[in-house]
């Protein structure tokens, strides 16, 4: 991939494999970048309790504009070795199963939820399977849907299917102007319905995946935008607009109860994605 | 000139569709066993093989004759369609794809809700049809499944849902996925309420259907021999590049591993949800 790649910020014509391609940037800020940034004092909790610590998703308290907040997101790795240790950021049951019980945890002492979606996936996997992946994300659904604190999910990066949303029923979805969404991914599809992996272009495009259409489907609530050519050329300036989106989409919440919070998130979903044909 | 005459004429040819016995279509292979079974048996046993058990797919209005009470059902929501929310053209227009699908199975989209009885004890019960479209969860389903869960609140009564899909619908991209959350978070209000939920899960139930409402039963059973997992076989094996062990993601090895109540065989189905529904009784509402 050519690094020094970059996309004008707000631009029309910019394709949704290019979007894919920003999203994907070896150089794009990743979760733990971001908390640096935007938080201080933050302390890493680990593992599951059950079985092990998974170092694909992190999680951990943290104090954002003097606010103690649960911070979660899935982490890449940055060089090979450190990507292999956080297995890509491809989460398996045990990882999903640690994000529940912190956000429980952050429940228990009424903090906010901020979570950072950047994964292709849930991990796929002999060991994954054994362990229960498809009963862990359908856990996750239904236990953050009734949490009695405000949870406000963020795309930074790769919002891929079911391992994504699995941290990511939350009141309010924002995404990076350059982040994607979708149910899988491009290369996925194209080999599916187009039985060639060559089409991925065209699947992108196909899938509706970048941040502006999916507001324009009413799936998120806001897109975030981009410095000039993406978020890795102006990192501390995205987590800038990050933090500020962060702060006013929590101000929303200030006046709701917890009952109120849970019902929000149930109703958020329950009008999300209806398209029929009458 | 030739030496004989032929006395009679001949036989004038007979019809093309007359020279054939129709075999086609009475016999079917059972996958497992290897055995030819005439079809009407393999029908009178609810499409489990008579010599073997292997259980066959059945659609899903076929699924219900066999296990609610005969008599009157309900359908819910039979005219509920998609839009097309993406305008997905691939190989051909999802539009395309779905008026197919429409006319194959005669259904509007891949999912089957009716309110019907169980044993006397009213139920609504949500069926997948895996002949449409692989069965695969779009904004119908997720919504279908959603107002089901809804009724059951209402009405307090259970909710089973049978699933056979492989799961989210890549033609509808993240509307699909949405469902996911949508239908689980009608669950926890209907766990809240003390609504008995019961998820069985049949061949197959892969992606973002087990990832969802199938594995959230207060009681998750399957029929024996069902493909049951996140991530298919083949997307398993193109990661880890290794073949799979046998009988991987099969029924027997989820209940081995944990994640099922029970396998229960199709003919056995219908007692033992009788039977689970008389432990699981809807609670009466809390007091306001």
């Amino acid at each position: 991939m050519d690094l020094n790649m970059s996309l004008p910020s707000h631009s029309q014509g910019a394709d949704a494999w290019q979007r894919v391609l920003l999203a994907r940037h070896a150089q794009r800020p990743y979760f733990l970048d971001y908390i640096r940034d935007i938080c201080t004092d933050f302390c890493e909790l680990h593992g599951d309790r059950r079985f092990a610590d998974d170092e694909a998703l992190v999680g951990g308290m943290a104090v954002f504009r003097g606010r103690q907040v649960m911070v979660i997101g899935q982490q890449r790795g940055r060089d090979l070795k450190e990507r292999m240790r956080r297995n890509f950021g491809q989460a398996k049951p045990e990882g999903y199963r640690k994000a529940l019980r912190l956000m429980r945890l952050a429940e228990k002492f009424q903090r906010p939820i901020f979570s950072f979606i950047d994964t292709q996936g849930a991990y796929p996997g002999i060991d994954a399977e054994e362990r229960g992946q498809a009963e862990a994300l359908a856990v996750n659904l239904r236990e953050m849907a009734r949490l009695r604190v405000p949870v406000l999910a963020v795309i930074i990066g790769e919002g891929g299917s079911g391992g994504a949303l699995a941290i990511g029923v939350a009141n309010r979805v924002l995404m990076l102007e350059n982040s994607i969404y979708s149910v899988i991914t491009p290369e996925g599809c194209a080999s599916i319905m187009w039985r060639d992996p060559e089409k991925k272009q065209a699947a992108a495009e196909a899938l509706r995946l970048t941040a502006p259409e999916l507001l324009r489907l009413g799936l998120i609530d806001e897109v975030i935008p981009e410095p000039e050519g993406g978020a890795h050329l102006h990192p501390e300036q995205m987590a800038a607009t990050l933090a500020e989106a962060l702060e006013r989409n929590l101000e929303l919440f200030t006046a709701f109860s917890k009952m109120e919070l849970y019902q929000h998130r149930v109703k958020r979903y329950r009008n999300a994605g209806n398209f029929f044909a009458h | 000139m030739t030496w004989f005459h032929k006395n009679t004429p001949p036989l004038a040819p007979t019809q093309e569709d007359e020279k054939r016995v129709r075999t086609e279509g009475l016999w079917t292979k059972c996958e497992a066993c290897r055995n030819i079974i005439w079809k009407k048996d393999l029908e009178e046993n609810l499409n489990v093989c008579p010599r073997c058990g292997a259980h066959f797919r059945i659609a899903a209005r076929q699924r219900l004759q066999w296990l609610l009470d005969p008599g009157e059902w309900r359908e819910l929501d039979a005219d509920l369609a998609s839009n097309d929310p993406l305008e997905f053209t691939d190989t051909k227009p999802y539009r395309e794809r779905l008026r197919a699908a429409q006319a194959a199975t005669g259904m509007k989209d891949a999912l089957l809700s009716v309110v019907g009885t169980l044993g006397g004890q009213p139920v609504v019960c949500c069926t997948m049809e895996y002949g449409f479209i692989g069965g695969s969860m779009g904004c119908v389903v997720g919504e279908k499944i959603t107002r089901a869960a809804e009724y059951a609140l209402k009405n307090r009564v259970p909710l089973i849902v049978i699933s056979a899909s492989g799961g989210a619908r890549m033609m509808e991209g993240a509307v699909s996925l949405m469902q996911m959350g949508k239908v689980a978070a009608q669950l926890a209000l209907l766990d809240d309420a003390g609504i008995p939920y019961i998820s069985v899960l049949t061949d197959p139930t892969t992606g973002g259907v087990t990832a969802s409402y199938a594995m959230l039963g207060d009681l998750n059973l399957a029929e024996p021999g069902a493909l049951i997992g996140f991530a298919g076989p083949r997307v398993i094996e193109q990661t880890i590049r290794q073949k799979l062990p046998d009988g991987f993601q099969r029924s027997e090895f989820l209940l081995e591993h944990g994640m099922l109540d029970a396998i229960v065989p199709r003919k056995q189905m219908r007692e033992y949800l009788i039977r689970a529904l008389a432990f699981c009784q809807p609670q009466p509402a809390a007091p306001a």
